[in-house]
């Protein structure tokens, strides 16, 4: 009701008021001009001609000898109002004193007019003042509203981040969130897993304020869920990504790195949901990064994600980090940068210090830039230099340069990494579960690996096994029920070229592959079906069969080189 | 997406029947080339030459197809004999033993040129 709130601010004039022998107005603030009940207010839209007829008109305009054809001018004849005086302040229109007939039944007279424009043009600027005010008060109340908002935000947030770090024998862990202003949605996680390893989570949902945090809060409790059923770090971002898609808003995801570290021997299985790559750094000074790939959770079901592993040998460090760091600028709008971040960690052992030394860096940097754009998540996990020795917070010595008997020695080379770099994902989709899509299939793999340029022979091979494997998953796994996806991923290392196959009938064991017998065929004592996975087996080197309790894994591989008479 | 189709007509030749495949060989060829058996078996063919020149494609579902046409001409006491075939689909036709049931020819002269003798 209030003409002065919201869209309809400075055009005033949506509702006017008359009363009889009155000054009215359409402003109907009583410290204004007093109001007098019983008007009805008269509309006039704001694309109205008679607007622009007000806010150019000198003094007291008369409704009746007003030579224009408008619905506002109209509804204000028909209220009765003989007279306008409009408000005009700073060559705004910000409101009409509509005035009926006199009470005396005379005409206004010119001094009538004369006073009736004085009072206006005194009146206009005390109305906008008026005006300011309100629109002023509107505004921090709606401030206050966000900020509140926000600070339900961060309360969320925080509440679901880790309480504290995780005792890990032979590991400094270190973490440091530092949330901006504007909540973002990063998280982080450390998930006790049954067998002793430890799943790390870090992530960060698009999007600000509550709803991105109800959004963390909700991933961080399916991820928990997941990561407890399943040991594979690519398993569970493809469950989570699944349970997540209906229920995150649209234009909505997250990124999410989770990796599961079992800290005995150092082995760190990682898989990505296109989240910041972590970096690690060996003992040597070397920072490589650790690659895998995969979408944001949110946007789509049947996501397949790469999972990759590494191995972090003693004194190496794995650090996971947010936007927030490497994407923060100083006044003059430079980014901080990935390249930085590994330059710093190169020369700084982990833990603590290496957070220390990135937060600081990074202030410096920054130097009077405004607030921090976005969240900073930090978490590093170093395996002790020594195993009977911690790493104490005051250890800031360059990091020990001995590498005892690790292979390939330490002289800058990644040797004391084993991440298998030569593994490559030539591919990996989804396809629905119909009939003849064994075809698709077979065709977009051919594509993957056409670089890879296998002699005809292996091809061929290939074919047969990746079109046999498919139709075995589109058949017995989903019961060709085109709902279910089957997923395939191509990968190539230096040696091999593996094709899996993944369908979402787990529930049931696969059949072993038995050797089809020919002659009770033949004779009808057989179906002459069964051939499928018989033929699998014999088109390559290696066939695998893994089982959850959600899907079967078919993994064929084929040698690159080596004797390629395998069928002899 | 659909398959590429599958075709099966037949001819006479020196006394035995050349059923000639082309496209895709898998489940959905069973009626097509069991028609065209049928038809070259009333025609008084004593053995079925099976020409594989045309065919780009089997699967498992395409052997169990040519394993039950093997099964019937079993019981018609009818030779099956196959030529045409690439070094890939005879190989996996040695895999699955059907060679030891369909001897395999590389072209169409030596297959007609031997068929006769194996007629029973």
């Amino acid at each position: 009701m209030n003409p002065l709130s919201g869209a309809t601010k400075r055009i005033g004039l949506r509702r006017g008021r008359q009363t009889r022998d009155a000054v009215s107005t359409a402003l109907p603030d009583p410290t204004v001009v007093p109001e007098t009940a019983g008007a009805p207010p008269v509309e006039i839209a704001p694309n109205d001609p008679v607007i622009a007829y007000f806010q150019s008109a000198s003094g007291v305009v008369e409704i009746d000898s007003l030579q224009l054809s408008s619905p506002g001018a109209d509804a204000l004849r028909a209220a009765g109002v003989k007279m306008v005086v409009p408000l005009v302040a700073q060559g705004e229109l910000i409101g009409l004193l509509n005035l009926g007939a006199r009470l005396s039944e005379q005409e206004y007279s010119a001094d009538d007019r004369k006073l009736l424009a004085n009072l206006a043009a005194q009146a206009a600027p005390a109305v906008r003042v008026g005006q300011l005010v309100r629109e002023q008060e509107a505004e921090a109340r709606s401030r206050e509203r966000i900020e509140q908002e926000l600070r339900v935000a961060t309360l969320i947030q925080q509440q679901f981040l880790p309480k504290e770090l995780p005792e890990l024998g032979g590991w400094h862990v270190a973490a440091h969130y530092r949330p901006a202003r504007e909540v973002s949605g990063d998280f982080y996680d450390f998930i006790e897993l049954p067998d002793g390893r430890v799943g790390i989570v870090a992530g960060d949902v698009t999007d600000k304020g509550v709803p991105a945090a109800l959004v963390m809060a909700t991933t961080r409790s399916i991820l928990r869920g997941e990561a407890t059923h399943y040991l594979s770090p690519g398993q569970v971002l493809e469950r989570v990504n699944d349970l997540l898609v209906p229920d995150i808003p649209a234009q909505m995801f997250v990124t999410c790195l989770y990796g599961v570290l079992d800290p005995s021997s150092g082995r760190f299985q990682y898989a990505n949901a296109g989240h910041n790559l972590p970096y690690v750094s060996t003992e040597d000074g070397e920072v490589v990064e650790l690659r895998a790939r995969g979408m944001p959770l949110g946007l789509m079901p049947g996501m397949i994600y790469e999972e990759k592993e590494a191995t972090l040998l003693p004194g190496q460090t794995v650090l996971l980090h947010s936007d927030g760091l490497a994407e923060a600028h100083n006044p003059d709008r430079e980014m901080f940068g990935f390249p930085r971040v590994m330059r710093l960690m190169e020369n700084t052992a982990g833990g603590d210090e290496l957070i220390d030394v990135l937060l600081t860096e990074l202030d410096g940097f920054r130097g009077t830039a405004a607030e921090q754009e976005d969240d900073i998540t930090l978490v590093a996990l170093q395996r002790s230099p020594d195993a009977g020795l911690r790493l104490g917070a005051s250890d800031d010595s360059a990091p020990s340069t001995d590498v005892g008997d690790q292979p390939g020695g330490a002289n800058g080379d990644h040797d004391t990494l084993s991440v298998d770099d030569s593994s490559r994902v030539l591919d990996e989709f989804s396809l629905a579960s119909e009939e003849g899509n064994e075809r698709l299939v077979m065709h977009r793999v051919m594509e993957a690996v056409e670089e890879l340029q296998l002699a005809g022979k292996l091809l061929e091979r290939l074919k047969t096994a990746v079109a046999e494997a498919t139709m075995n998953a589109i058949e017995h796994g989903n019961k060709n029920n085109a709902d279910l996806p089957v997923s395939v991923r191509v990968v190539a290392t230096d040696t091999d070229v593996s094709v899996q196959i993944t369908d979402q009938g787990g529930e049931e064991q696969m059949p072993e592959a038995e050797n089809p017998d020919i002659e009770a065929k033949l004779a009808g004592l057989q179906t002459p079906r069964g051939w499928g996975l018989f033929l699998i087996k014999n088109m390559v080197d290696d066939m695998q069969v893994t089982t959850d309790d959600r899907h079967h894994t078919l993994e064929l591989t084929l040698h690159l080189k080596g004797d390629p008479d395998v069928n002899e | 997406m659909s398959t590429s189709s599958f075709e099966a007509d037949w001819r006479q030749s020196n006394g035995s029947a050349i059923i000639d495949l082309s496209g895709e060989i898998n489940r959905s060829s069973e009626e097509a080339l069991n028609s065209a058996y049928s038809e070259a078996v009333q025609g008084g063919a004593g053995s079925i030459l099976l020409n594989f020149v045309q065919v780009d494609y089997i699967n498992s579902t395409g052997i169990a197809v040519i394993v039950g046409l093997l099964a019937r001409a079993r019981k018609d006491s009818r030779t099956v004999v196959a030529y045409g075939l690439s070094e890939h689909y005879r190989g996996i036709f040695e895999i699955t033993r059907l060679s030891d049931f369909m001897t395999i020819f590389d072209a169409e002269e030596d297959a007609v040129a031997e068929a006769p003798a194996q007629l029973r």
